[in-house]
């Protein structure tokens, strides 16, 4: 799986990287997915301190440190367990970490059905699919690779590109997001297009190579 | 996940797959995409000179449930009217082929392509 975020300078506010030390209150609770692991509500984080935020709000709250608590307290702990489980799963991969916080700055979440999605975009997409099908049928190894090279260099400047625009949505007020949000959610939206044609080479290519 | 036997059928002879001639009167496309599974979906369209959709060709790069609704959209469009053809709705498609609801989306997408290659109909022969 590739992972923008690999090689990607660390956000500098790595101060707030200790946070998760802190106490389990019900303020961190409910706080945004990002205050929880003490980052910068940002699409570029610093994920060597999400991995070391995540292990030890994991190990505060692991339920084998509640085996001899009360019931409530072990509802606490289980709840706690699940809410930084889910955190951390949103907050690692650069998709569904650009989905979350989109969401979160007031943006578009459903992707389900739209189709505001340029014909030359679809084709483009279409295309690159016939391609890797035809490699596929010839067993081109080497076609392959070279167009999971390439595709894999237009997703992380698709991913670059889109950091920037939810940079500029989060920097302006409510009222001034709607252009760089719709901006954000086109950008997403082709960017789900493009991880699951990268997925499907590597698919293609570990089915080739047994 | 377990498919339906109708959307295996589909799935395993899959009808009118491909595309027509660039040259060919008559043809229009509809491409439509489903960023969710990343399904990309092609759905052409050809009108004869009475209105009516005489053939109809689909390729389609995504799950089994998204290949079975356009093969079965290609069927169905054939010898209707645009307007006919409109009337399709994902329901019907999602009935027919007993989709279960994690994949009615792609249901949505084969009605969504009908829409599409009869904008782009309309688009080229303006009535």
């Amino acid at each position: 799986m590739t992972d923008f975020a690999d090689g990607v300078a660390p956000a500098v506010n790595s101060g707030a990287a200790d946070a998760a030390a802190g106490a389990l209150s019900d303020a961190r609770f409910a706080a945004d997915h990002f205050a929880l692991f003490g980052l910068a509500r940002d699409f570029r984080i610093d994920t060597a301190a999400l991995e070391r935020n995540y292990r030890a709000l994991q190990a505060q709250t692991h339920p084998d440190r509640f085996v001899t608590a009360g019931d409530s307290e072990r509802r606490r702990a289980l709840q706690w367990a699940t809410r930084v489980n889910e955190a951390y799963e949103t907050l690692k991969k650069p998709l569904s970490r650009a989905r979350y916080l989109l969401a979160e700055l007031g943006g578009e979440s459903d992707f389900v059905r739209n189709n505001a999605l340029p014909t030359d975009f679809l084709v483009a997409q279409m295309e690159l699919r016939e391609t890797v099908a035809d490699a596929v049928a010839a067993r081109q190894v080497e076609t392959l690779e070279s167009l999971r090279d390439e595709r894999a260099l237009a997703l992380r400047a698709g991913y670059e590109a889109l950091a920037a625009i939810l940079a500029a949505a989060a920097a302006v007020a409510d009222s001034q997001r709607t252009t760089p949000l719709a901006q954000a959610a086109d950008a997403i939206r082709r960017l789900m297009f493009e991880e699951k044609l990268l997925a499907d080479i590597d698919d293609a290519l570990a089915a080739l190579d047994e | 996940m377990a498919y339906s036997v109708k959307v295996l059928e589909h799935y395993e002879n899959p009808r009118n797959v491909g595309s027509f001639g660039k040259e060919e009167e008559g043809v229009a496309t509809g491409m439509v995409g489903a960023p969710a599974c990343g399904d990309v979906m092609k759905l052409q369209i050809k009108v004869g000179k009475d209105g009516i959709i005489e053939d109809a060709r689909f390729k389609t790069y995504g799950c089994g449930s998204a290949i079975a609704s356009s093969s079965l959209v290609t069927e169905w469009v054939k010898g209707k009217t645009l307007d006919q053809a409109l009337e399709i709705r994902n329901t019907q498609i999602a009935e027919e082929l007993a989709l279960p609801p994690v994949k009615i989306h792609c249901s949505i997408l084969a009605e969504d392509a009908i829409k599409a290659a009869v904008a782009d109909f309309r688009k080229k022969k303006p009535e």
